[in-house]
């Protein structure tokens, strides 16, 4: 590892000052998780990391009627998975909050970095994308907006120009009878990275017997580039019936949609047929979650989970 | 705070099959070296830090298979901080024999190479170069400055392409030896062996039912947490210091003194504590290099391996192919066995082919067998020992075909293998007859158990089981024993402690005069502080080291009984010694050994026990049986372990935690073995999954609480009956496993790792086709 200057600057401001005076060679640190690997692995090698915990504005975590879901980028995971709000109206996030790294991990890492990260197996970024959120981005020509699904450009870059940063990830409240999940394959039950994932979020209408869906949104991790925004699945949904028929259409289209390479997590073969089961249990997951039912992730069931309509 | 002593931790069931009850022996005491690895006081290589220590880097190579055009380190020299770099040209070029590492051995020339390349390189992450600086930083930035021109040749990473006679040769002057003999012919075949016993073609062509399998395994490692470290040095006067974590000092003071060519008087090797070895610490890799640098700069020179490190460049264990055919009689008798096993050494000859065919049949009593074995070379790093090496590669074969064996004869897999298991008396393809065994009592035990006499029900849920074997090994060991004046012992033995051996070491000397556990004080010496002791593996050490301190306890009792006897002004045939008392014959005097051992300064100073051992025969072997419930997940092909239950046969279970301790992890790492772990390659030929994230360990939340029951049948060739135990629980789980999880989804499985990828294929491919 390379020795660079260390900044922890307290106001957006200056930490856009920060950025900007180094552009490609600035690096902004939040929890670290993945920053400070990649310095010893040589991957980066900045001469200035500018620590952003010091700044209120991407400290806080917020949960309003009006406002939405607001995280600002430096909230560790444990923060985000323990808000009563948060668990209430965004199930799907502390679905995925919880199984990033390990618990002494999720006492550092945010989703803020997991985004900027932008590895194409991130557990929050489909869950994100599912329930619409944006990135709020700041940089020397002021504040700027990026839909999630168009925040990650490719492995391992984003859409931030030099001298920007994330400063929050907001989305809004979800409507009533609707529900999110997200899940992951891993061949073991913690400590992992996803084969293949899978986020869903979905709107119901109709009677409780003859239920409908009026949206649904459905992404993917690790089968593409980026994660991977749905949109033709999930439209696919729009005012059908909710049966495993229409389902199963959905997660075929998602399965033609993905486009995994083969590599040590996983063939590419066998991570398409994982898009299928997995868009399939993250619509159900979420389809139950809108009527009200209980269901638990990964962490709750210790990765035995049931998936069938009721 | 808890002192030493009794405990009332809760352990398995002991089944006992004759062996005596002890006093100290069979209980479970705290470890004598629990508290400080506990408060993190144990020291550790790692901790090591000594008066102008510089750190140590290596050079690795990035390639699987190239020649080295040239080596340029005028730069990285030219950096500031640096004192020094050293390529193989620092390195003896004396032509020498082959050392034996006691579980393993090593040609000089080999040797010299894996630790710094010569002319090739072998394998991605072998040693090119070591740098010497100021700081660890340094040392690491002057490594991009060395400038290594590489031609590039083609990688051969499997044994089956290393055999083809088209294959790249990874060595031009490796010959094949065939049966004892070099045959002259230029390959990446090593080594072929063979053993034969009876007529085995018309054994088959007389059978009744007849079953095969054929075999892949990948390339595992032992994934002990604690990276290898080496410090050294190299004082003016020519002698070298090495503190290191190493699984035998000795071993590893032969390795330097042979690998550096100087006499082995000159090197002092000081083992640290050990954060785990399961065999990969007997080979040295860093401790050389360390030394070289320490020459040159007359500094003590640091070394750590990276994770990375570890996995690209220290030994895993081989990969293979194995067939097995095997065929019964109609009444299920076995008449007829053969085996054809190819084992991946890695870069450098020395797979463990011969303990591989000694195991391949060992569970069982056939009167017609053959088994071909070869020790091939690939471009991987070269293979080192891990728990049972060689022993679980052919296991799960074996295993499978007793499996369709007992289905074509319709009877209980247990019942099949009982009606053919072998027993005192029963001979071994390689030639060895057994004495005393437990092989039957564990299997006995297996399908009398809970576990195997409980319902498993529900849909892609099924139950396997197995048995394997490892022979265990003697070798030599020293003990001295010191009398303190307060009645408590001070206990030096040789054999680096991975396994609790302290403490299973120190109970058989404190059985044996009767003291408690606690009043024992043992300790590991340095190569200067104790006579020469063979390396910790062959699960030898509480079989052999403990063998040395009954010897040093009754070399004391004698002493001790002398002293009374000076004391009393009586004879020493005159006084006996029983339950801790000396005591004339005639019971006028008695002292116990607390009261005696203040008195030691008056009748002669000091009482120094003293043994050394050297058992050839009588070492027993181990079987280790397991019954395994799975349940497959039918959409992604993943795999729960509901239920394992492992029994295996320790002789006498010196410490039954430390016992229950090896039979579960050996199960955890068979698991792993079984299901996710593997080395994943590029085409190039470079492991794609050097990190314990994406080499994928079982954790804690992939286990069920692992069952054990302990079956003791003792060893007639011990003072205490014990076999070594921590071995053969790694050799039946995969085979296990995998007939559990063919049972849960009606498939044929036939190459480990068991991935869900896998067992997705097999699970599509054992649908019957439409009709239509």
């Amino acid at each position: 590892m390379r020795d660079f200057e260390y900044t922890a600057p307290s106001t957006l401001r200056e930490a856009v000052k920060l950025l900007s005076e180094k552009g490609e060679a600035a690096r902004v640190l939040a929890g670290g998780t993945d920053l400070i690997v990649q310095l010893r692995a040589r991957r980066f090698q900045p001469e200035r990391v500018v620590d952003v915990k010091n700044i209120p504005e991407v400290n806080e975590l917020s949960v309003s009627p009006r406002k939405g879901l607001r995280i600002g980028a430096a909230v560790p995971c444990h923060r985000i998975y323990a808000d009563e709000g948060v668990k209430e109206q965004f199930a799907g996030l502390t679905d995925a909050s919880m199984i990033i790294g390990g618990i002494q991990i999720q006492g550092r890492a945010s989703l803020g970095g997991n985004l900027c990260n932008a590895s194409p197996s991130a557990d929050s970024i489909p869950a994100l994308i599912a329930y619409g959120a944006e990135a709020e981005v700041i940089g020397p020509d002021g504040k700027r907006k990026i839909a999630v699904e168009d925040f990650c450009t490719g492995p391992g870059s984003n859409a931030l120009k030099p001298g920007e940063m994330l400063v929050a990830i907001r989305m809004p409240l979800p409507k009533n009878n609707s529900g999110g999940h997200y899940l992951r394959f891993i061949p073991r039950n913690e400590m992992d990275i996803a084969v293949v994932g899978a986020g869903a979020f979905v709107e119901l209408g109709g009677r409780s017997k003859t239920r409908v869906f009026k949206s649904a949104r459905i992404a993917l991790a690790a089968v593409a580039p980026t994660p991977l925004l749905v949109a033709e699945a999930g439209a696919s949904l729009e005012g059908q019936p909710v049966t495993e028929e229409t389902i199963a259409a959905a997660a075929a289209i998602a399965q033609e949609a993905a486009r995994p390479i083969s590599d040590m997590r996983g063939p590419a073969e066998y991570r398409r047929h994982l898009v299928g089961v997995l868009t399939k249990r993250a619509l159900i997951g979420a389809v139950k979650r809108a009527n009200g039912e209980f269901v638990p992730n990964a962490v709750q069931s210790n990765g035995h989970p049931v998936y069938q309509l009721s | 705070m808890t002192d030493h002593g009794e405990t009332t931790r809760k352990g398995g069931e002991i089944r006992n099959f004759g062996t005596q009850t002890y006093k100290v022996v069979g209980t479970r005491p705290i470890r004598h070296d629990g508290t400080d690895k506990v408060t993190g006081r144990a020291v550790y290589g790692g901790d090591i830090r000594l008066p102008g220590m510089l750190y140590g880097q290596i050079l690795r190579s990035p390639h699987a298979h190239a020649r080295i055009q040239r080596i340029d380190t005028s730069r990285a020299e030219a950096l500031p901080g640096v004192h020094a770099v050293v390529t193989a040209a620092d390195l003896p070029d004396t032509t020498g024999g082959r050392i034996d590492l006691g579980e393993g051995h090593a040609d000089t020339k080999y040797m010299r190479d894996n630790i710094l390349a010569g002319d090739k390189v072998l394998y991605r992450g072998h040693a090119v170069a070591g740098v010497a600086a100021v700081s660890l930083h340094v040392a690491e930035e002057a490594l991009a400055l060395i400038d290594v021109d590489y031609e590039l040749l083609e990688p051969v990473i499997d044994v089956e392409t290393a055999m083809k006679d088209s294959a790249p040769l990874l060595h031009e002057g490796l010959t094949t030896t065939e049966l004892n003999e070099d045959t002259g012919r230029k390959s990446n075949i090593a080594m072929h062996i063979r053993h034969e016993m009876g007529d085995v073609q018309q054994a088959f062509a007389g059978a009744a039912h007849v079953a095969e399998a054929e075999i892949r395994t990948a390339t595992v490692h032992q994934g002990y947490i604690e990276p290898q470290n080496g410090t050294a040095s190299w004082s003016e006067d020519g002698q070298l210091t090495i503190w290191t974590s190493t699984q035998g000092s000795f071993t590893a003071q032969k390795q330097l003194a042979t690998i550096l060519d100087i006499p082995v008087s000159k090197v002092r090797v000081i083992p640290q504590e050990i954060g785990g070895g399961f065999g990969g610490k007997i080979p040295v890799y860093v401790e050389p290099v360390a030394a070289l640098l320490s020459r040159k700069t007359a500094h003590p020179v640091k070394i750590i391996m990276t994770r990375a490190d570890v996995f690209e460049s220290t030994g895993p264990t081989p990969g293979s192919y194995v067939r097995v055919k095997m065929a019964t009689d109609a009444s299920g008798k076995l008449v007829a066995s053969e085996a054809h096993i190819a084992l991946e050494a890695g870069a450098f000859p020395g797979a463990e082919i011969g303990a591989a065919a000694m195991c391949v049949f060992s569970c069982y009593d056939i009167p017609h067998a053959v088994v071909d074995g070869y020790d091939v070379v690939v471009n991987k790093p070269k293979s080192a020992p891990y728990r049972a090496p060689g022993a679980t590669q052919v296991t799960w074969p074996v295993e499978k075909v007793m499996d369709d064996l007992a289905r074509q004869l319709g009877k209980d897999p247990v019942a099949f293998r009982l009606d053919n298991a072998a027993a005192e008396g029963t001979r071994r393809v390689d030639g060895i007859v057994y004495p005393r065994i437990g092989g039957r009592e564990c299997l006995e035990v297996a399908r009398d158990s809970d576990h195997y006499q409980s319902e498993l029900s529900g849909p892609y849920r099924g139950r396997g089981m197995a048995i394997g074997y490892w022979f265990n090994i003697g070798l030599k060991s020293a003990v001295t024993a010191s009398v303190n004046a307060d009645g408590t012992v001070h206990l030096v033995e040789g054999s680096t402690d991975i396994g609790g051996t302290r403490t299973s070491v120190a109970m058989q000397f404190a059985e044996t005069l009767g003291l408690d556990a606690a009043d024992i004080y043992p300790s590991v010496g340095d190569t200067s502080a104790i006579g020469y002791t063979d390396v910790t593996g062959g699960s030898r050490v509480t079989y052999a080291t403990g063998w040395a301190a009954y010897e040093a306890a009754e070399d004391v009792k004698r002493q001790m009984i002398e002293r009374a006897a000076i004391l009393w002004e009586s004879s020493a045939d005159q006084v006996e010694y029983s339950d801790g008392v000396f005591k004339t014959r005639d019971g006028s005097k008695s002292a116990d050994f607390k009261q005696l051992a203040q008195k030691l300064e008056d009748t002669g100073g000091p009482v120094v026990g003293r043994a050394t051992v050297h058992p050839d025969t009588g070492v027993g072997g181990s079987f280790a049986v397991n019954i395994v419930d799975v349940e497959v997940d039918p959409d992604t092909g993943k795999v729960d372990i509901l239920r394992f239950t492992v029994i295996q046969d320790a002789g006498k279970a010196i410490h039954p935690s430390y016992v229950e301790g090896q039979m579960q992890g050996g199960s955890v790492q068979g698991i792993g073995w079984a299901l996710n772990e593997e080395y994943a390659y590029t085409e190039e030929g470079r492991m794609a999954n050097s990190t314990f994230l994406d080499y994928r360990m079982p954790t804690s939340l992939d286990l069920p609480m692992i069952e054990t029951i302990i079956v003791e049948v003792p060893n007639p060739g011990h003072p205490y009956g014990v076999r070594g135990v921590g071995e053969a629980s790694i050799a039946p789980p995969p085979a296990a496993v995998a007939a559990a999880v063919e049972n849960a989804t009606g498939t044929q499985l036939n190459v480990l790792p068991l991935r869900p990828d896998r067992i997705i294929n097999a699970m599509e491919d054992s649908i019957p086709a439409a009709a239509g």
